[in-house]
Parts: C-alpha cells; sequence; structure tokens
C-alpha cells in the first residue's frame, strides 16, 4: 500500500535559522530518507522551495488566474513529500514518527488512491 | 595559587574539567538564593569566561571551584546591586564592603550541596513534564540548548524558548529551592527518577547515527548515580543507578557487523566489569533498606541477565519471578511482552503465546516489540508460516537499520525450514 508522508511548516517559516540548524536539518533528512531507502520502502522523496516562491494557477472562475504566490494564506505550507510503500498504516505510522519534520512542523500522512504507471491510471495496492 | 604558567588550551582544558564536576553544585548554590536559574548561569558563565582569560597567566588557583563560585556570585551582587541603585539610591560603602568580605571567603565544600534540592525543582509538579530532563542536563550538567536540542531532535532555538520558559517559571512562581520533607518524598521523588530515567530511555537510533554522542545514556548515568549519592537512604534511587549501571555495562556487546544481537545472544565478555561491580553495589544497598519499588526490580532483572557473564547461563525462572512482581506494582505495556517472552522461555512457546494474546491494550497491535516477541514464540513452536507472518509485521513496524536486519534474518531462516 502506498503512503505519502506530507510535510507542512508554519508560516512564516522561521527567519531566524542559522546555519548550524539548517545543517542539522540536512543531516536529519539525510539519515531518514538512506533509512527509509534501506529499508526498501521509499518510492520518492522531494523537499520544495519556500511558498515565497510559489506560482498558483486556477480556472474556477472561467477564466485563467495566475496569481503570485500560493493560493491560500494558511498557517502551515506544504513543504515536502515522502511517498513509501508499507504494508499498512501502522507502519506509515512508524515512520512519520521518525520522520525529522515533525520535530518542527507537522507530517501527514494519506493513503494514495489512484497513481499513472504505464499510460494508465491504477489502484494504489 | 599555582605560578606554573598555562597555555590556554590547557587553562581551557582545566575549566571544562571543572564544568563538568563543579557546574552543578556552583549553579545550585547561586540559584538558591532567589531562584533565578537563568542569572545564575550568567553569572557562572562570565566566571568561567573570566578563568579562561586569567588562568592563563596566573595559573589555576589552588581551590578552582572556590574561584570560580565567588566571581560568579561578586558579578550576581554586582547585578543586584545595581538593580537596587535604581530603585533606592547608592548603598552605604561600609556596607558594600562587609557583604564583598563574606563574598570572598565562599568554599563550596564547605557549603552543603544543594544539587538534590535543584534535581527537585527541574522535576516539580509545576513545571511540564516534557522539559523536566533538558532543565536537568543544563542546569546540573551545564550543557547548552544546542546540544540538548540535538539529544531530543528539536531545533536549538525551540529548546532555548522551553528552557528559558520553565526557568523563567520557577523564578516567578517561586518554585522553592527545597528538598521535599519525608511526607513528600514519596509523591516528589518519582518524577525525578521518571525524568533521569527517560535520559537514558530516549530512543532515537534512527537519527543517532548523525548526532554527536549516541545517547544521553551517559549523561543519564551520571545523574542517577550523583541522585544515589545524594539520597543513600531511598531504596528507589539507589534501584534507579542500579538499573542505569547494569543496563549500560551491556550497551557495546548489543550490535555487531551493523546487526542487532539481543540480550541472550550477546558475547558477554564484552560487558563492562565495572559496571556491572557498581550497579550490584547500587542493588545490594537498595535491598537492604527493605523498601521494594519498580526501579529495584527493573535492577534486580538487569542484575540476573549480567549474571550470565559469571555463570555462563540465564536464571530464567527468577526472570520469571521478577516480572511477576514488576507486573503487579508497573504493568506497563513493555513489562508485558517481556514477560510473555519469559514465560514462553519457561514454560513453552504455547504460554508465551496465550500471555500475548491476553494483552487487552490495543496499542500492542503498533508494538514492535510485541510482534518480534510473538514471532520468536511462533518460531520456537514451530508454526512457521505464522512465525514468517509475524515477523514480516515486526518488520515493518522496525525504522532501525541494525535491528531491521536482525529481524530479516530470522525471518528468513524460519521461511526457509519449509
Amino acid at each position: 500500500m502506498r503512503y505519502a508522508l506530507l510535510i507542512h511548516y508554519p508560516q512564516p517559516a522561521v527567519p531566524t535559522v542559522g546555519q548550524d540548524e539548517i545543517n542539522a536539518g540536512k543531516a536529519a533528512f539525510q539519515a531518514y530518507a538512506k533509512a527509509l531507502e534501506d529499508a526498501g520502502v521509499l518510492q520518492s522523496a522531494e523537499v520544495l522551495q519556500t511558498v515565497s516562491s510559489a506560482t498558483s494557477v486556477s480556472l474556477k472562475q472561467g477564466k485563467l488566474q495566475v496569481q503570485d504566490g500560493p493560493f491560500a494564506e494558511t498557517k502551515e505550507a506544504f513543504a515536502g513529500i515522502f511517498m513509501l510503500d508499507v504494508p499498512d498504516l501502522d507502519a506509515a505510522l512508524a515512520w512519520a514518527e521518525r520522520c525529522p519534520a515533525a520535530n518542527w512542523g507537522t507530517v501527514e500522512i494519506r493513503p494514495s488512491a489512484v497513481r499513472f504507471v504505464d499510460g494508465a491510471w491504477t489502484g494504489a495496492h | 595559587m599555582d605560578r606554573r604558567a598555562l597555555s590556554e588550551t590547557d587553562a581551557a582544558a582545566r575549566a571544562e574539567e571543572l564544568a563538568r564536576a563543579a557546574y552543578g553544585r556552583l549553579l545550585a548554590i547561586l540559584a538558591a538564593r532567589d531562584g533565578d536559574i537563568e542569572a545564575a548561569e550568567d553569572c557562572l558563565a562570565d566566571a568561567f569566561e573570566r578563568a579562561l582569560r586569567t588562568w592563563p597567566e596566573t595559573g589555576v588557583p589552588d581551590n578552582p571551584a572556590a574561584w570560580l563560585l565567588t566571581v560568579a556570585r561578586n558579578r550576581r551582587h554586582d547585578l543586584r546591586r545595581t538593580a537596587a541603585e535604581r530603585l533606592t539610591g547608592p548603598l552605604d560603602d561600609a556596607v558594600r564592603g562587609a557583604a564583598l568580605a563574606v563574598v570572598e571567603e565562599l568554599d563550596p565544600d564547605a557549603i552543603p550541596d544543594r544539587r538534590l534540592a535543584l534535581l527537585f525543582v527541574c522535576a516539580h509538579p509545576a513545571i511540564d513534564p516534557a522539559v523536566r530532563t533538558p532543565l536537568m542536563l543544563q542546569a546540573v550538567l551545564g550543557f547548552d540548548a544546542e546540544q540538548i536540542g540535538r539529544a531530543f531532535v528539536v531545533p536549538g532555538p525551540t529548546m532555548t524558548q522551553r528552557l528559558v520558559r520553565a526557568k523563567r517559571r520557577i523564578r516567578d512562581a517561586r518554585i522553592p529551592f527545597a528538598v521535599p520533607d519525608r511526607d513528600q518524598m514519596p509523591a516528589r521523588l518519582g518524577p525525578v527518577l521518571e525524568a533521569i530515567y527517560g535520559a537514558y530511555a530516549i530512543d532515537f537510533p534512527l537519527v543517532a547515527g548523525l548526532a554527536p554522542r549516541e545517547s544521553l545514556a551517559a549523561e543519564s548515568h551520571y545523574l542517577a548515580v550523583t541522585l544515589a549519592e545524594l539520597l543513600p537512604d531511598e531504596p528507589e534511587a539507589l534501584g534507579l543507578a542500579a538499573l542505569i549501571s547494569l543496563s549500560l555495562a551491556r550497551r557495546p556487546a548489543r550490535e555487531t557487523g551493523g546487526e542487532f544481537v539481543t540480550l541472550d545472544e550477546q558475547d558477554a565478555s564484552r560487558w563492562d566489569p565495572e559496571l556491572i561491580e557498581s550497579g550490584e553495589r547500587y542493588l545490594r544497598r537498595a535491598r537492604s533498606l527493605g523498601r521494594m519499588g519498580r526501579f529495584q526490580i527493573e535492577a534486580a532483572i538487569q542484575s540476573v541477565h549480567c549474571a550470565r557473564a559469571v555463570s555462563g547461563e540465564t536464571d530464567w525462572r527468577a526472570l520469571l519471578t521478577l516480572y511477576e512482581a514488576l507486573l503487579a506494582i508497573a504493568p506497563t505495556l513493555g513489562a508485558r511482552v517481556a514477560h510473555a517472552a519469559v514465560q514462553g522461555r519457561v514454560e513453552g512457546p504455547a504460554v508465551g503465546l496465550a500471555a500475548l494474546d491476553a494483552i487487552a491494550d490495543e496499542a500492542v497491535q503498533r508494538f514492535q516489540p510485541a510482534w518480534a516477541t510473538r514471532a520468536h514464540l511462533l518460531a520456537e513452536g514451530d508454526r512457521r508460516e505464522e512465525a514468517v507472518r509475524a515477523y514480516e509485521r515486526a518488520i515493518s513496524l522496525t525504522t532501525d537499520v541494525a535491528a531491521r536486519r536482525y529481524l530479516e534474518r530470522r525471518c528468513a531462516r524460519v521461511g526457509a525450514m519449509d
């Protein structure tokens, strides 16, 4: 079963984080991703730039709207994703608890519904 | 004074040695008067900084701790006086002189050790349990928030904030720097023991690989031993010192070639005999006081395991009795699973499995040790297919690489028997 660990960081991002903090964070993410990979459960991992670099596109109002910034101002912003393939929610939880991001943000676990493989949408199982 | 010229690195090394040995004592003395740990830390930091500047020239004083305490106290007085002057105008010179004269005679060895009171302040019921252990590490061992943050996998600034909030609370709410009297002791000692044990039990193996220290086990040991020396008539304080000493003794044998090694497969010759000996000493003293408690029983369990280093075998029946005693007073999920494992060993896998099945707590479904134990017992009972499924479940719940490797090997072995 595929699960997404969605990482959310509080906004605005703390501007006072020093280089040591950043290095410690990077090292923690390196170890975490390596452990996921070694365990054979990691499908992909990606950390995004801050929301200040976001651009939003919508056709909801009947015409093209391109907006500078995120689609909505929120207290926490989406910051990255780990896709895992593990047997069940408990296993996904065990990994989410270890995610370094949980120490300064929130990690949301969402089961995958369908995904596009070899030209077709298929169930996540 | 020792007039030997010191290089700056020597002075720094000497100051660091002192910091480790005397930091908590000095801080406790400085903070006890008005409960202001933050101000005491600042003054002590000033004193250490001055030592680093002056000792390379003057040599290390005969009584360096007294020197540090005097400098820190003077600084504290200066700060207080400035505050007082702002409020009431200049102090009389004679009064000031008298105050300083007293200060100059300070000798920390002549002052009762206030660290015990400091430990009780850190684990006071009015302090958030999550910050008690970090507070102890900072106030008693002198770690900075950055180091503590790393151990707890919390960003440094966040940890600073939590610690500062707790220290202001201690000062503003006037939490007393006092050792609880006999009536209060049983209720107040528990949280102190828990906070110290918390530093030992902290378990972030995944992140540990990149942290500068493997864990806080050594610091926790230092705190437990300090507490036991300060409370030599409290059996549970002695029990905790015994428990941590005996567990720590087995650490070197816990992993080999990157794979986790279970307790009964560990090479006992790699255990630390000195730690075992000191652990046994604490346990004997605790027992002689005749009041049983959770930490003493857990220490006794460790002691039975450690006895294998001498006897060559493990007394599983003694373990069973001890686990039954432990369950009677502290039926935690971990204790129940460990009990089932020992039962399986003594009375056969079926009995162990029945004991596991009897655990009603829902958390057991997500509890990795429960699945690993179940898998071992099923394999033991030759129920291989079920064993493989239980191993797979245990593996899926294991995030630690070394433990995962071990379980995968066991699982493959059972699977290959078909």
